[in-house]
């Protein structure tokens, strides 16, 4: 059974897949890790997190941080030999507890030869989102990257398995990106990664910050793969809330739960969830432990919808006219979609990355809702509603980046 | 708010008078929240800021420095990695011509423990920054006294 075939059969089954962000730079724990997140009662799937500096490709930084004992925020997948990841993963890894790598990187041939040679074969990313939100790598050359990448990937079928990619497209910078955006991104990332050959994948949507506009892009998601991608094995995966996380332990919890109401309303398989430790550090084992077992339990505590079909509404519109405007960009879907930023077609809120055109803005409505407010070349004239248009300074933007954490935190402040 | 700054050499100082300033990632960090949020705050300071961006190589940082030679460098870390990058490089800066003076910070979330290690925040400083802002309720504040009190800035 591959990453893609376990999560949608354990989801036939009832369960809704939970998995960690969980990396550490020693072995030992790693592997610590992977067990503990075994062990949880309830459908898990493992993660392998990578840390920065392999991320960027900086293996001298990598090496010596472990050399001098110096602390990572994730697990060095180049610098460690293979044998120490076989290691890491033996009677770990199983058929069914699939392992996956998170990385970021826009540069990923290393990491992904390095996790094709410890016998891992499920990770995730994409050219665009492993991308702008991540440096300074200029956008065709992770495209280049990415189509190379995937083609290594998929040499691991000649060992019988079949390989899984997830987008990242759902999530970009974590916050203040309009859902169609990320909705946009999601499913043409995972056509990117089709028409590379690959034939499981899942697209990923990040829980942002009103719960009647989540749950129709979680609706327009599903939809759009439906209609995009009929060949593919897909799955969705809602990341819990990527922006900035509630300080207290009882705000966070709430926050999370109402991710895994997200996922269980919108009929996704899989959601990765975040710990109380969000907002202050690098979470520990026991953490993971804790948040995996309070997702678990929240979605079973919560009937499934009958009926999750819907027409994803406003979101739906958007992310659909977007991605016909890429798609009629140029024949490559690479070469359409460096295209469509050069144009602003695509265009991300607050990106700074040279390659966005940084034309377009958003803001929160009182609500919650993200709206957009200047559209700068996005192909949604006619469409998107925009109600206003000045300008946000510092203190603006901080209350927007922290209107989730504030609503959450109201009410248990004094735990702090 | 602009995009990262193009690298071409720029003239070090603003047109219309105000002094500059350097917002800046170093190698590993991607996160760019905290340096939109730093730009708009310096700016509103009364600085021009130019926003360098995430994962700046060590080389690039200190070329940019040398070349623009602002009032005031601004370096946030919030991946974990700011204790190391830090060290490595205050240094090189420090040696670079012309910067020997100038105030340069260093902030964010340092370590990937999030707890508050005096004796790291202190070797930072024997190392080279003016000022080191781990990630406590108070740092904007500090930080605001901080330029208040070592750079002059005109009243427009
Ligand atoms: C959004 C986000 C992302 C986005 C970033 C997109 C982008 N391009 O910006 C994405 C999803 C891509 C991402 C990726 C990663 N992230 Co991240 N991310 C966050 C998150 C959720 C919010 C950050 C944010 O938006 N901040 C908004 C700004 C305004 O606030 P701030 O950054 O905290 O800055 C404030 C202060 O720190 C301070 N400050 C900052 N710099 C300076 C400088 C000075 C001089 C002063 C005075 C003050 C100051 O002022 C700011 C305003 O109060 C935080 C967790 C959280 N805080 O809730 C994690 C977090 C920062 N990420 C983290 C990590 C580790 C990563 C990754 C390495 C992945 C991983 N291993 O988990 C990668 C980064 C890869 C790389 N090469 O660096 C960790 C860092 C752990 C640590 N330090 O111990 C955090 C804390 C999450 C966690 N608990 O694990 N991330």
């Amino acid at each position: 059974m591959n990453f893609g075939e376990f999560v949608r059969w354990r989801h036939a089954r009832g369960a809704l897949v939970v998995q960690p962000r969980m990396g550490f730079a020693d072995p030992t724990v790693m592997r610590a890790g992977l067990l503990a997140t075994r062990r949880v009662d309830a459908a898990t799937v493992g993660t392998i997190t990578l840390d920065s500096y392999t991320r960027v490709g900086d293996l001298d930084a990598a090496g010596h941080a472990l050399g001098q004992g110096l602390a990572l925020n994730g697990y060095p997948i180049v610098n460690h030999p293979p044998g120490t990841t076989q290691a890491v993963l033996d009677g770990v890894l199983a058929e069914d507890f699939p392992v996956q790598v998170r990385h970021g990187s826009a540069r990923p041939l290393d990491i992904f030869a390095a996790l094709i040679r410890a016998g891992l074969h499920a990770t995730e990313g994409g050219p665009v989102s492993y991308c702008l939100p991540y440096g300074r790598t200029p956008l065709a050359e992770s495209v280049a990257n990415w189509a190379a990448a995937c083609e290594l990937l998929l040499t691991t079928r000649q060992d019988g398995v079949e390989p899984h990619l997830e987008t990242f497209g759902g999530c970009m910078l974590g916050q203040l990106c309009p859902p169609s955006e990320l909705v946009a991104i999601s499913v043409l990332e995972a056509l990117f990664f089709h028409r590379m050959g690959l034939r499981s994948i899942s697209v990923s949507y990040a829980q942002q910050t009103n719960p009647a506009q989540d749950l129709e892009a979680v609706t327009a998601l599903r939809r759009l793969c439906a209609e995009l991608l009929p060949g593919a094995d897909t799955h969705v995966v809602v990341y819990a809330y990527m922006g900035l996380a509630p300080r207290t332990p009882a705000g966070a919890r709430r926050l999370f739960a109402s991710a895994v109401r997200l996922a269980v309303a919108g009929g996704a398989q899989r959601l990765i969830v975040k710990t109380v430790a969000e907002a202050y550090r690098i979470p520990t084992i026991a953490e993971n432990v804790a948040a995996l077992e309070h997702a678990a339990a929240t979605a079973r505590a919560i009937p499934r919808p009958a009926d999750t079909a819907g027409s994803g509404g406003q979101v739906y519109r958007e992310a659909r006219a977007i991605v016909d405007a890429v798609l009629d960009g140029a024949p490559d879907l690479g070469r359409a979609i460096v295209l469509a930023f050069r144009r602003g077609l695509l265009d991300v809120p607050y990106c700074i990355h040279p390659d966005n055109a940084g034309r377009s803005r958003s803001h929160l409505d009182e609500d919650g809702t993200l709206r957009w407010t200047r559209l700068g070349n996005l192909p949604l004239g006619g469409l998107a509603e925009l109600r206003r248009q000045d300008p946000v300074g510092s203190t603006e933007l901080l209350c927007a980046l922290s209107y989730v954490q504030r609503t959450f935190d109201a009410p248990h402040l004094e735990e702090v | 708010m602009t995009s990262t700054a193009r690298l071409d050499p720029q003239p070090a100082a603003a047109r219309d008078g105000r002094p500059t300033a350097v917002v800046s990632s170093m190698a590993s960090d991607a996160h760019t929240w905290n340096l939109i949020f730093l730009q708009l705050l310096v700016e509103e300071l009364g600085f021009e800021v130019t926003n360098l961006g995430p994962c700046v190589p060590d080389l690039l940082l200190v070329e940019q420095c040398r070349i623009r030679r602002p009032a005031l460098v601004v370096l946030s870390s919030v991946n974990g990695h700011g204790y190391q990058d830090g060290l490595r490089v205050i240094g090189q800066l420090r040696g670079a011509a012309g910067l020997a003076g100038t105030p340069i910070v260093l902030g964010g979330k340092l370590g990937v423990s999030g707890e508050h290690r005096a004796e790291r925040v202190a070797e930072l400083r024997d190392a080279g920054f003016d000022a080191v802002y781990d990630d406590r309720p108070d740092a904007i504040e500090s930080f605001r006294r901080f330029v208040a009190a070592r750079v002059a800035v005109g009243r427009p």
